[in-house]
């Protein structure tokens, strides 16, 4: 079970928490002038690599916010936590 | 029957109290051991060889081994609920009036029908299953199969004990508290680090608390009685015996069952967070391969020594010593000083080290360099076979103790994803590289010798203690005898006449491994599934290394090229019971949420149905079926007034200067531009378009709004929004969900008007002051209310919440007021119907993941801003045809209510052109309806289709949603 250290709260465990997916993906706007490829690409095509993942989490049943974690997918080691709006290195 | 209890003369070091006797049951006739026995110990102790019968050609066998490595002395411990299966005799502590059984015998372990499989065994070799019970279907033969093959039996009733969870955090966790273990607790101790100590044994120690060896000033055992007192002592030390960790999972959490000794308490399981991990779990013995090596009076060297030393336990009268390594030698010295005769010592190596061989001739026993080929004896060893340079020549004994050597335990090492080294001269797997935070030392890490044992605890100790931040420690390693513990690789077997075993406890012998192979089976995975050795009880604890080393010489590769099968927890068995102490059973397991009024609902006699709340389903009176009770409710709003618990509907507060901008990007409808006072429907719509929630919208101020979302959604919808505003819309907005702390109850029907006005109120009802779709703030029956004009049954409705605790005190006003007035209690089966009828939609019901809004008819666009699902609304897709569109549908034999789930069909290429969603009977309209997902379906309307379920055809047109009109005024 992964400890993840909410930006918030500190140090919990694993059940805490959900996963939100890839993270820094920016949402194509304005609707009107985004095309049906960057709209696909942005509801579809996420990064699955074996290794460094950039993802989102929730405290879901802690603080309720949302965050950052840079996890390996192979080994689960965490390596940083960062809040939203913060640079992503 | 040749083991025997030896005298305290005999056995002075024994740990077992011999003025404490134990009475006990072992398959049904009475035995006496001692406190400290063991239930195997007191067994070989009172000269039972025969304790159990093999898992496939049902082969008598006797105690093997100690501890984990114990393959044969399986029994169902105890009675009734309070059974458990296959549990080893080696790790059942002796107490008052236990009583046991074997597992896999009938009618008895001493004579068991079941061991004519033993003469059938060229019909059962590995894979027999799939090659012989093929005609007429592998059905047909199961069931047989699984009684004959099977173990222990599962208690049929619930478990009667208490477990305990536990969760606990330390900067060190030490698994295994031998003397490596030991030193890596009192280093990491002295260095100020909050400390665990786990060990599975009741006594610490390890191997070094059974015989002489000396450590610093005096003995192992004063040694260890220091050590354990400091530890004791430390304010900083968490020792717990009798606790066997089970796992080791990521981020260092690794899980513990420690056997508890408290009335009514069976065991508690731990789950230790730990800053870093000292893993000094000890090695395993493993039994040499030669025919017959399963038979009664075949024992591992370390039991043997383990069962003289410290239980005084003889296991036979006149023993061989079968062994490829020093250690083992330990096993026929403590064998002759206890006054069993050693006919002689039989090593396969031509020269053993020193310090064995002499301290072997000083006590005059015969030492051979050669092999033991077979054992000889069904129920119980009457002779060896070895054969050496002089020939082959039987030996007269009743007890082989037999050691292949050392196997590091690498389970907990393996689990935590650290990568294994296979090391040639060992044989076995060391620990090579960490993943997690942990460290091996002693007989875990290949080491044997016992002052590097001590230092390298020492060193694990201190290593753990600094990376968890604490100044490393300066601690004396005590100066030891070098217990001179040569480790030796097995070695395959020499043919001989007999079957060999490989895994005593599933019955596979060498010459499954060899079929395996030829029929092409080479990964040790596949081996392992298709032998199923390594896959009893034991998880191949005794098995694994000498299946490895022979099927490396079948395969003509190494050890290291053949690999090892994959380590998971838990390491040893553990009951049900415990790994769910963790969290509440029985009726908390899930428990209900309970509507504020339930007790009210109760004493109208509601029968209650699982919404995701527990919420009343009907109100039948005396004498009335489910129907009959919905109908009369159903007759009641449309003809008089019904009060319905509308607590559940998820209700979110969201607040602030940016509320209204804020949600006009999560509906697809405008909602800032809904007046104070205004109530508008809304449809949440996730990036795909499809719908994700409905409900409404109410704008109790400029900034501040009232959302209710379906029952049972409201957790969902608070995190969906919450998502939003911190990922894409930070905006000044607060969000809460209010749902449990209002009670909402609705009046819905022709007289409801009158029933609130009867209720009393500080509303105005009139429909100007107060028309549909506008929330007002005043009191309704002496208390502070909101009350929300919206209708999910199509008649006039009002919604009255008030606070929770209030709850009853409402719906007996209400109640009262109604009664002149002919108001119902209607619960869920009533609002169905009555929701179906006006054409409302259920999302999660009505649609699917792929519905979007065009589908159910609603409107959408039109609005300016972006919202969520805005942009995939308009792909091409959205509004291609063929989607699938809801519709009304009325059977043409008005008194047939198809099921829900009941499929369209006449489609093609696919029959399916579609699937009832709701269906209904409705005594307004007398006669069945029914929505529908329907291919294109809005462009059909009239078309008459054929719903099908299970066989059943029922012709039925296709209507619009709507089959009653509103007549909320």
């Amino acid at each position: 079970m992964l400890l993840i250290a909410c930006p918030w709260c500190g140090p919990r465990d694993e059940t805490e928490f959900v996963n939100g997916g890839e993270a820094h993906i920016d949402r194509p706007t304005p609707a009107e002038s985004v095309s049906d490829a960057d709209w696909a690409a942005y509801l579809f095509f996420h990064d699955n690599p074996r290794g460094w993942l950039a993802e989102r989490w929730v405290h879901a049943f802690g603080c309720r916010q949302w965050f950052n974690v840079e996890r390996d997918t192979v080994t689960h080691e965490i390596r940083r936590v960062w809040r939203l709006g913060e640079p992503r290195a | 029957m040749s083991g025997y209890r030896l005298s305290a003369a005999a056995a002075p070091a024994a740990q077992i109290d011999r003025s404490r006797p134990i009475g006990f049951r072992f398959n049904g006739a009475a035995y006496r051991g001692y406190a400290g026995d063991t239930l195997a110990s007191a067994l070989v102790a009172a000269g039972v060889s025969i304790v159990g019968r093999s898992f496939k050609y049902h082969r008598p066998r006797g105690v093997m081994g100690t501890g984990f490595s114990e393959p044969n002395a399986l029994v169902q411990l105890g009675t009734g609920a309070r059974t458990t299966p296959n549990l080893p005799a080696s790790l059942v502590p002796l107490s008052e009036g236990l009583e046991a059984r074997s597992v896999n015998c009938w009618p008895s372990a001493a004579f068991d029908l079941g061991a004519v499989n033993d003469r059938l065994s060229p019909l059962l070799v590995a894979g027999f299953y799939y090659k012989t019970f093929i005609w007429p279907s592998w059905g047909a033969f199961e069931p047989f199969i699984r009684r004959a093959a099977g173990l222990g039996r599962s208690p049929a009733l619930a478990d009667p004990d208490r477990y305990e969870a536990r969760n606990a955090q330390c900067d060190v966790l030490v698994v295994g508290a031998g003397p490596a273990g030991l030193m890596a607790a009192l280093a990491a101790a002295r260095a100020g680090a909050r400390v665990m100590l786990a060990e599975a044994d009741q006594r610490s120690g390890g191997g070094l608390g059974l015989g002489g060896a000396r450590v610093g000033a005096g003995t192992a055992r004063d040694w260890i009685a220091e050590v354990e007192a400091e530890l004791d002592a430390a304010a900083n030390v968490t020792v717990l015996g009798s606790t066997a960790v089970t796992g080791y999972y990521d981020h260092n959490l690794l899980t513990a069952v420690q056997e508890v000794d408290e009335p009514g308490l069976r065991q508690r399981f731990w789950k230790i967070r730990a800053g870093e991990v000292v893993l000094a779990t000890g090695a395993l013995e493993r039994p040499l391969l030669f025919a017959g090596n399963d038979r009664p009076g075949v024992m591992l060297a370390g039991a043997v020594r383990t069962y003289v030393e410290r239980y005084a336990a003889a296991p036979g009268r006149r023993m061989v010593l079968a062994a490829n390594n020093d250690a083992a030698y330990e096993a026929a010295f403590a064998a002759a000083r206890a006054g069993i005769e050693v006919a002689a010592i039989v090593d396969e190596r031509p020269a053993p080290g020193e310090a064995a061989a002499r301290a072997a001739d000083a006590l005059g026993l015969r030492r051979v360099h050669g092999r033991i080929m077979r054992a000889i004896g069904a129920r119980g060893v009457r002779a060896v076979e070895i054969v050496s340079a002089a020939g082959t020549e039987a030996i007269a004994c009743d007890l082989v103790a037999a050691s292949g050597g050392w196997t590091p335990a690498v389970q907990l090492f393996s689990q935590s994803g650290g990568l294994t080294r296979f090391d040639e001269a060992l044989g076995g797997l060391v620990p090579d590289r960490s993943v997690q935070r942990e460290r091996s030392c002693g007989a875990a890490a290949g080491v044997f010798a016992l002052p590097a044992c001590l230092a390298g605890g020492a060193a694990a100790g201190a290593a753990a203690a600094q990376a968890a931040g604490f100044e490393p420690p300066a601690i004396a390693v005590p100066e030891a005898e070098d217990h001179a513990l040569a480790p030796a690789a097995p070695l395959p077997p020499v043919p001989a006449k007999g079957k060999v075993f490989v895994d005593v406890q599933t019955d596979v012998t060498v010459a499954d491994l060899q079929v395996a192979t030829r029929e092409n089976y080479r990964s040790v995975e596949h081996v392992k599934r298709y032998t199923v050795w390594g896959m009893g009880v034991d998880q191949g604890k005794l098995s694994g290394a000498n299946g490895v080393a022979v099927l490396a010489a079948v395969q003509g590769v190494s050890g290291a090229e053949m690999g090892m099968t994959k380590f998971r927890p838990p390491f040893m068995p553990a009951a049900f019971g415990v790994l769910a102490a963790a969290r509440p059973n029985g009726a908390l397991f899930h428990p209900w949420k309970r509507l504020p009024a339930h007790l009210w609902h109760e004493r109208r006699g509601a029968v209650f149905e699982d919404f995701g709340w527990l919420r009343p389903a009907y109100y039948p009176l005396a004498g009335e079926t489910m129907a009959q009770a919905t109908a009369r409710e159903v007759r009641a709003v449309r003809e008089a007034v019904g009060l319905l618990d509308a607590s559940s509907l998820g209700k979110i507060e969201v607040r602030g200067p940016d509320a209204g901008a804020f949600l006009d990007h999560i509906y697809a409808g405008p909602v800032d531009s809904l007046p104070v006072g205004g109530v508008r429907y809304g449809l949440m719509l996730n990036e795909l378009g499809a719908v994700f929630d409905d409900g409404v919208v109410a704008r109790l101020a400029a900034d501040h709004f009232l959302l209710t979302t379906s029952s049972a959604h409201a957790a969902a919808v608070l995190a969906w929004l919450e998502d939003w505003r911190q990922g894409e819309w930070p905006m000044a907005v607060v969000i809460q969900d209010a749902t449990s702390q209002w009670a909402t109850f609705t009046l819905s029907g022709p007289r409801a008007r009158k029933t609130l006005a009867a209720a009393g109120t500080s509303l105005d009802l009139s429909p100007a002051a107060f028309p549909r779709m506008t929330i007002r703030t005043g009191e309704v029956a002496g208390l502070p209310a909101r009350v929300q004009r919206a209708s999910f049954t199509g008649a006039t409705t009002y919604e009255i919440s008030v606070a929770a605790r209030s709850a009853e005190r409402l719906a007996d006003a209400l109640w009262a007021a109604g009664a002149p007035f002919g108001l119902q209690a209607t619960g869920v089966e009533a609002l169905e119907v009555l929701r179906t009828e006006r054409g409302a939609i259920d999302v999660g019901i009505d649609t699917d993941s792929t519905t979007l809004p065009g589908d159910l008819g609603l409107p959408f666009g039109g609005k300016a801003c972006d919202y969520l699902g805005k942009r995939s609304l308009t792909h091409p897709a959205a509004s291609a045809p063929g989607r699938k569109q809801l519709v009304g549908l009325q059977t043409l034999d008005p008194l047939q209510t198809p099921p829900v789930g009941a499929h369209v069909i006449g489609g093609v290429p696919h029959p399916s052109q579609g699937v009832v969603t709701s269906s209904q009977f409705s005594p307004t309209l007398g006669r069945s309806i029914a929505l529908a997902l329907l291919t294109d379906g809005r462009s059909r309307l009239g078309e008459t289709v054929q719903v099908w379920s299970e066989g059943r055809v029922w012709p039925a047109r296709v209507t619009g949603l709507r089959f009653l009109d509103h007549a909320d005024a």
